[in-house]
């Protein structure tokens, strides 16, 4: 096992970390939300679990990087390719964007998912404009996947 | 496509018709009635609160019978239920019930009574079992509880502390007292709440034994009764039975009523409309001997209802256009594909005063966008045969479910279209079982390519799409324009944006740049060069001079014209946004070949089986329900931000008209 994989192998996991722990952060403070809402009224449950869900999906983003890279790497298939320190490093790099994007991102879509339960509360049949809100922050997530996923494609690995 | 024509509807009629007018009205359900009308000396409105509060009075009865009916015969309920829809009724049934709700009545107070019962009866057995709880103690005293004494001496029944003993009790009197005699103490029994003791004194002594138990913490028992402990305890449990036996009965009689149950949903209904009906009539209009009706209604209804009024009343029925300062409700009224959209459209906002209405573009967008999100064959027919199955089961569904699960058919299909055009079958299963299963690899190839070989190339056509579905946008703005005969707005707002964005792009497609991403060059004749340079050019000319010109001061309309030029940021981050359909459609893909290699891990052999067929239900399960919300959320996105962006703001208020709005059953009239 070279450098080159340990860091690779670090990138990806990075991925999955920060990315995760946005999202168990977004979707534990708007579960907290959805759980007070549903406990005065049970018939929105449908309509908070939605919202609940919105900032899952830096999680999924990160596991799916994660994924791509250690297919890269070759450690799935069982014979992880000798990477040297310079791809390593890149992968590592490539990594990045969606787990520190994801992380912060997640944790702020959670917080904007909290408010847009307090809209479907208030005004259930908003609830097209009060989905969009959370949405909106999940725009950075998608643009930084969309550069990890190009980038960890795109690096060389010999 | 197509906002309905709107007309107002002005109705004057004699005072003594007015219940029947509105009943008429209620029933035909065509119009919407304005409740803003101003009092003044002529014209009162009246007060109907109290027939109305007697009305929701009732409506409330009979939601409560119903609620304990739940409780006592229990009507299995599932979650397909909700799609049902509300049950038919024929009117003559109504009728049938109407004349008979005195009898409805009866039963729901019964029922309400019954269960009122029921809670007193629940509420005596606990107080009995209290009472039994707090007689334990003394269930080894065989003398009756209220045993006062002999001719000679006092009997004292009390509680002191727990964990004492007669001694202990002796000693306590004898230190307080020390000089009097002739007493006896016996302790019951003791447990760790406290002692229970039986004191016998001389009459004289009696008094001075019992201030010294007291200063002890003594309390003397509290309850009176000519039996003893045990038998005091029967009896209470003999009442329990009793009571038991009761609610027994009373809980039958009111499942006997279980067979009632639609009757009085029916019943609940029926109030329901009549709280209704005296609500709009304490909002209308009233002189000495006429009322005043006004309202909205649709233009194909107009000539109808105006013949069924004037044909049963004595009335003035008066239709008019409506009026330019006032706002018309919106009823939208599109073909079946287009009106699956109407909800999307409907959770961003109606169309709002002379705008159209988007449905039938946004929808077709909508369904491509939402196919090119999920993208995999397998899961857009499980989609589509969901949907279709459950719209086919129930075909008396709310009807805004209806279209929605309508809408997400025509994604299924579009879903089914994309997997096959990009070979996702549940991402690359049968790549896998075949390889890990037969040995024998076997792969469908896509029939246009595999995003996840070339992102590049998807990532070129998102943008694209994302292109085509914004100046969709732009189109209709210019559409709407037309339509209002804002001419000077088509060739200042719309055209130059198209020549400019147009051209932009142009110039862009022959660079190394975008020969790099699309991985493919272009070479543009001299021509088309030239082209593309004069239309960003004459676009962005039209822009800086036309788009401040609502204001006067030519610096400040320049200044503006610039600024407007700024919007180009703006059309970038537009279009860049359509890369979340690259994103979201390897996103699907990725996590579906997880799945598949995590349930091919075991390996091929009987128990590797199962797990893979354990890890493929749970695990593309799991996908299949993220990656719809992602494309829902996200489809919807699109078309509120992106494209609705470009021309259309909403804010229209549905058309609400006064009629028969029931909870639970459908009155329908017999054919």
């Amino acid at each position: 096992m070279t450098m080159g994989t340990v860091l690779a192998l670090t990138g990806a996991a990075l991925a999955v970390i920060l990315a995760g722990m946005g999202s168990a952060y977004g979707v534990g403070v708007a579960g907290q939300a959805a759980s007070g809402v549903v406990s005065e009224d049970p018939s929105k449950f449908a309509k908070v679990l939605i919202m609940q869900l919105l900032p899952g999906t830096q999680g999924i983003y990160g596991l799916l990087v994660g994924f791509i890279a250690l297919s890269k790497i070759g450690l799935l298939s069982g014979s992880p390719a000798e990477l040297s320190l310079n791809t390593g490093l890149m992968i590592l790099a490539a990594c990045l964007p969606i787990g520190i994007v994801g992380l912060v991102s997640g944790m702020h879509q959670g917080k904007t998912a909290v408010s847009a339960i307090g809209i479907i509360v208030k005004k259930p049949d908003q609830f097209g404009k009060a989905m969009l809100f959370p949405a909106m922050v999940e725009t950075y997530a998608i643009l930084a996947l969309l550069v990890s996923i190009l980038a960890v494609n795109g690096v060389p690995v010999n | 496509m197509a906002v309905l024509s709107m007309k107002k509807i002005n109705i004057c009629a004699m005072k003594k018709d007015r219940k029947a007018v509105l009943e008429e009205l209620q029933s035909l359900g065509a119009v919407e009635i304005q409740t803003d009308g101003v009092e003044d000396d002529v014209f009162k409105k009246m007060n109907t609160a109290t027939q109305r509060g007697k009305y929701e009075k009732r409506v409330a009865n009979a939601d409560r019978a119903l609620e304990i009916l739940q409780q006592y015969a229990p009507e299995s309920t599932s979650m397909l239920d909700s799609l049902k829809g509300r049950r038919e009724v024929k009117n003559i049934n109504y009728v049938q019930l109407v004349e008979d709700r005195r009898r409805y009545n009866g039963i729901v107070k019964n029922i309400i009574d019954k269960d009122k019962e029921i809670s007193n009866l629940n509420s005596a057995i606990s107080k009995s079992e209290l009472s039994i709880e707090s007689l334990r103690p003394w269930v080894d005293m065989d003398i009756p509880i209220n045993t006062s004494g002999t001719k000679h001496t006092d009997v004292i029944l009390g509680s002191m502390a727990p964990g004492l003993t007669e001694d202990m009790i002796r000693e306590m009197i004898s230190s307080r007292q020390p000089d009097i005699q002739g007493y006896d103490v016996k302790v019951i029994s003791t447990d760790k709440d406290q002692t229970c003791i039986f004191v016998i004194a001389l009459k004289n002594i009696s008094g001075k034994v019992e201030e010294a138990l007291r200063s002890e913490g003594f309390t003397r028992m509290s309850f009176f009764s000519k039996r003893t402990p045990k038998d005091k305890i029967e009896k209470y449990r003999r009442e329990i039975s009793e009571y038991k036996q009761n609610i027994q009965s009373l809980s039958d009689e009111i499942s006997s009523y279980a067979d009632n149950r639609e009757d009085i949903k029916l019943l609940s209904d029926y109030y329901r409309i009549r709280a209704d009906k005296y609500q709009v009539l304490g909002e209308l209009l009233q002189s000495k001997s006429t009322f005043v009706i006004t309202g909205y209604i649709l233009e194909q209804d107009s000539a109808k209802v105006e013949k069924i009024l004037n044909e049963r009343f004595s009335l003035m029925v008066e239709i008019t256009d409506v009026p330019q300062e006032e706002t018309a409700p919106v009823k939208l009224h599109n073909k079946k594909v287009f009106a699956s959209a109407e909800g999307v459209l409907n959770s961003f906002g109606l169309p709002g005063k002379g705008e159209m209405d988007p449905t039938a573009p946004m929808s077709l967008f909508y369904i491509f966008l939402f196919g090119l999100m999920l993208s995999d064959a397998a899961y857009g027919l499980i989609i589509f045969l969901a949907c279709a199955i459950i719209l086919k089961k129930f075909p008396k569904m709310d009807e805004a479910l209806a279209k929605s699960i309508r809408l997400f058919m025509y994604c299924g299909i579009s879903t089914l279209v994309w997997g096959v055009l990009f070979g996702g079958y549940f991402g690359d299963l049968i790549t896998v079982v075949s390889r890990v299963f037969f040995h024998h690899e076997v792969t469908i190839k896509p029939l246009w390519f595999a995003p996840l070989d070339d992102p590049m190339r998807l990532l070129v056509f998102s943008l694209l799409f994302g292109l085509i579905h914004l100046f969709g946008g732009l189109a209709l703005k210019g559409y709407m324009c037309l339509k209002k005969k804002d001419f000077v707005g088509f060739f200042a707002d719309v055209i130059p944006w198209f020549l400019l964005i147009g051209g932009l792009v142009l110039m862009l497609m022959p660079t190394e740049l975008f020969a790099s991403i699309a991985q493919t060059s272009f070479n543009f004749p001299g021509w088309l060069k030239t082209t593309s340079y004069a239309m960003a050019i004459v676009g962005a000319a039209v822009i800086v001079v036309m788009s401040g010109r609502s204001h006067k001061n030519p610096a400040l309309r320049l200044a503006l014209g610039l600024y407007d030029i700024y919007n180009l940021t703006g059309w970038l981050s537009d279009l860049l946004s359509y890369s979340r359909l690259l994103a979201l459609g390897l996103a699907t893909g990725v996590i579906a070949q997880v799945v598949n290699q995590m349930g091919s891990m075991v390996g091929d052999s009987v128990f590797g089986v199962i797990v893979f067929i354990l890890v493929f239900i749970i695990g593309h399960t799991f996908n299949l329900a993220i990656n719809m919300l992602g494309a829902y959320v996200h489809t919807c996105r699109l078309q509120y931000v992106e494209f609705f962006g470009k021309f259309y703001e909403g804010g229209g208020i549905a058309f609400n008209p006064f009629r028969e709005k029931t909870k639970y059953v459908d009155i329908v009239d017999q054919k």
